[in-house]
């Protein structure tokens, strides 16, 4: 008889919109080992293609049906640093679970049948982390004296600094913010990936030796040169994507209307929920409208109105955005917690001009209504504005999610780093080597705003590299 | 991040402005005038913007001048030698253009004149003739004085209620310069509304003028917008496209409004803790 997918713990709707905790609550030994034994165990399996870093998925499932976690942690940490934190935020099913045999063929993203391979990495990945396993240092000395300077530590710069630390290399990671972790500490809500998940990756770093130096922006208080001088052998780049995109509409600049990663670095970094024991402030909004349909929109949403909820007012927090469900880039997961929380979608909607009271504060969205037209160069559908379509909607706050550009700082103090039409970094596909001899890449500075797994591969990449360089330098 | 100097510059009638030197070697050996930083009191504490009024390089410090308006630099105003700031990183923002303008007008008021020292002694040493108006509610509240007039070639004093220099506006003195000799630079430094006039009478008259905007910020690299002016029409980031702007083209309503998003919360947090 087939088996049914194991359906993952969840907090009940109701309740988790009145707090930040984590919303899925992972698989429990026997949910996995059911899960774990629904895998077909493929003779060629496709998953590992669909996987950025090319988890062994089949040997890693393999090893929860024979109980020995140890191993399938191992497994996975072969090709991946961190998996309680992609096994939470990876987008599974435009990846490893849209490969996966169970998936049906031409389905946009995964099929339900699709094996849960994110759930299962997650627990493995706790398993790891609730019983402290270590990856075993693999120190090699001709690299071990050398040290190199991770620029950013978000998903790239730390996955980078583990895979140097690793050899033996000596690691400092420069960190522009008072906290590390990039977009996964200042833009994913806890109720996504929990402080203490990212805190156990980067105290596994500290293990090894990685010194972090928050605080420090390299491009103002250093320059890449004087990096060198100091006596870095090599320098990572892990910048990220953090220049928010508006939508160049009138009345973009009223009060109450937010970037989103403004809104997300108060509420996440800054704790601003907590407000006014965390002395940051957020405003909150009787009708928030999110603009965008990515990630970042459906975690700025569900901030919205969680903000909402803990300060007592009607739920109202509506979505909208210029096409369909159908190609809404966010995780399909994410749009259907949002959804059971009561997030609202407009769909086929595009603002115009926002309208704003006397104190300069909004308080309404011109919107038109739009169909789909031709895809265009992304391959979706193309919307198209129906005239005479012109609608207002009431909005009292409105968080602007359509987009983030390469971090510039860095790169405007460094001419010589070579960047394309969109301001990202070129590097060498194969080296993740810069412009700058010696200057390495990875992460959304390198292919814009892209997933925490994808800024892993190329980070892993790049550490390979840096180590057949100084494995030679020190021969 | 190490307090290690603390001087009340003035404390009168309710307004308290107050001077900390931080060991920070790395900003003090890369800091310029007109760069600012961002720094929290502790750890709860909000990311807030401060122009660095002196960097000692070979001493490895910095110095930041406050007035205590809101919490957080209340909270600021509570430590102490000895302590320890939670966050503070710069140097932020493109440092003032520094060169040989000619003659030039520097306009500061309350304790925005603490912001123009470092302008006018780096455009002085550039061979500027500097003249400087300093703008104050009344005596006791005029801070940097002597320090401003060792840096300028003529100072000019402007109270509002006549107590010391001379009764009225910054503007007015301005406008007497202005409309009797030709100046090739303006730097103004103040509240908004100040600014704001400045580039009013400047405009008619002319003549260049840089305003040092203090947008709201949180991250201050570029990364959220809250610091977003409209400068000529196009949307600027003050914290990596400023901090100075070219004061006629500066959306000046907008940003008086955007800079009070938050007022309730500002009153409710000072309310819940009177002892600040």
């Amino acid at each position: 008889m087939k088996k049914e997918p194991v359906k993952v713990k969840e907090a009940n709707a109701e309740i988790r919109v009145g707090n930040f905790q984590e919303v899925v609550q992972g698989y429990s030994e026997e949910e996995a080992l059911l899960e774990a034994s629904r895998c077909l165990q493929c003779k060629n399996p496709l998953c590992s293609s669909g996987c950025p870093v090319g988890i062994d998925i089949k040997k890693f499932i393999f090893h929860i049906t024979q109980k020995d976690y140890q191993a399938a942690y191992l497994t996975i940490k072969e090709k991946n640093n961190f998996p309680s934190i992609c096994g939470r935020v990876c987008p599974a099913e435009y990846q490893c679970r849209k490969a996966c045999i169970l998936t049906k063929k031409g389905s946009p993203f995964a099929s339900e049948q699709a094996i849960n391979i994110h759930f299962l990495e997650r627990f493995v990945g706790d398993f790891g982390k609730n019983n402290n396993l270590d990856v075993p240092q693999d120190n090699q000395e001709k690299v071990s004296q050398f040290k190199v300077a991770v620029v950013g530590s978000g998903p790239a710069g730390l996955c980078c600094a583990g895979e140097l630390a690793r050899k033996g290399v000596k690691v400092d990671i420069f960190e522009s913010l008072h906290k590390t972790g990039g977009v996964l500490r200042y833009g994913i809500p806890p109720f996504r990936l929990p402080w203490d998940v990212l805190d156990f990756e980067t105290n596994y770093l500290k293990k090894l030796g990685v010194n972090f130096n928050t605080n420090f922006l390299v491009g103002k208080a250093k320059t890449l040169k004087e990096l060198f001088s100091q006596g870095y052998a090599k320098i990572f780049l892990g910048l990220g994507a953090g220049v928010p995109s508006f939508l160049g509409i009138k009345g973009e600049n009223l009060c109450n209307i937010y970037s989103v990663n403004e809104f997300l670095t108060r509420v996440n970094l800054m704790s601003a929920y907590k407000f006014p024991e965390f002395h940051t402030p957020v405003n909150i909004g009787k009708n928030v409208l999110i603009v965008g349909g990515g990630n970042t929109a459906m975690d700025s949403a569900r901030v919205a109105l969680r903000l909402q909820k803990i300060n007592g007012l009607p739920l109202n927090t509506t979505v909208i955005y210029r096409r369909t469900e159908m190609e809404m880039p966010a995780r399909r997961l994410e749009i259907e917690h949002a959804r059971e929380e009561g997030i609202k979608f407009e769909f086929l909607v595009q603002p115009k001009e926002f309208i704003g009271d006397e104190k300069g504060f909004v308080k309404k969205l011109i919107c038109l209504r739009s169909k789909l037209g031709e895809p265009d160069s992304s391959g979706r559908r193309r919307p198209v504005i129906i005239e005479g379509s012109e609608f207002e909607i009431d909005c009292d706050l409105s968080v602007i999610a359509v987009g983030l550009k390469a971090n510039q700082i860095l790169i405007n103090a460094t001419p010589e780093l070579k960047t394309d039409k969109y301001s990202d970094l070129i590097v060498d596909p194969e080296s993740m080597e810069s412009s700058i001899k010696g200057v390495f890449a990875g992460g959304d500075i390198v292919g814009g705003e892209g997933t925490v797994i994808e800024a892993m591969g190329m980070a892993k990449k790049a550490a390979k590299a840096i180590i057949g360089e100084l494995t030679r330098k020190g021969e | 991040m190490k307090i290690i100097n603390k001087k009340l510059i003035n404390d009168v009638g309710g307004v308290k402005i107050t001077q900390l030197d931080i060991i920070s070697p790395d900003i003090a050996s890369k800091a310029l005038p007109g760069q600012f930083v961002m720094l929290m009191a502790s750890e709860k504490g909000e990311r807030i913007p401060l122009t660095l009024v002196n960097a000692d390089k070979d001493k490895g410090v910095v110095s930041l001048i406050f007035q205590e308006a809101g919490f957080t630099t209340k909270s600021l105003g509570k430590l102490n030698p000895g302590d320890t700031l939670y966050s503070l990183v710069g140097p932020l923002g493109h440092p003032t253009e520094i060169k040989k303008f000619g003659k030039v007008i520097l306009v500061g008021g309350g304790v925005g004149i603490a912001e123009i020292l470092p302008v006018a002694r780096a455009l002085k040493e550039a061979g500027n003739h500097i003249v400087t108006i300093l703008g104050s509610r009344n005596k006791d509240l005029l801070i940097l004085e002597d320090e401003l007039k060792s840096a300028s070639d003529q100072v000019y004093i402007m109270t509002d209620d006549g107590s010391y220099g001379r009764k009225g506006f910054t503007t007015d003195m301005l406008k007497e310069l202005l409309s009797k000799d030709k100046y090739d630079l303006i730097y103004s430094v103040g509240p908004i509304p100040m600014m704001k006039r400045v580039a009013l009478v400047s405009k008619e008259y002319n003549t260049k003028t840089l305003v040092s905007l203090n947008a709201l910020m949180v991250d201050a690299t570029g990364m959220c917008g809250c610091c977003r002016v409209t400068v000529s029409g196009e949307v600027k980031f003050s914290c990596v496209d400023g901090p100075d702007f070219d004061g006629h083209g500066v959306d000046w309503d907008e940003l008086e409004k955007r800079n009070k998003v938050y007022s309730l919360q500002e009153k409710h947090i000072c309310n819940l803790f009177p002892a600040l």
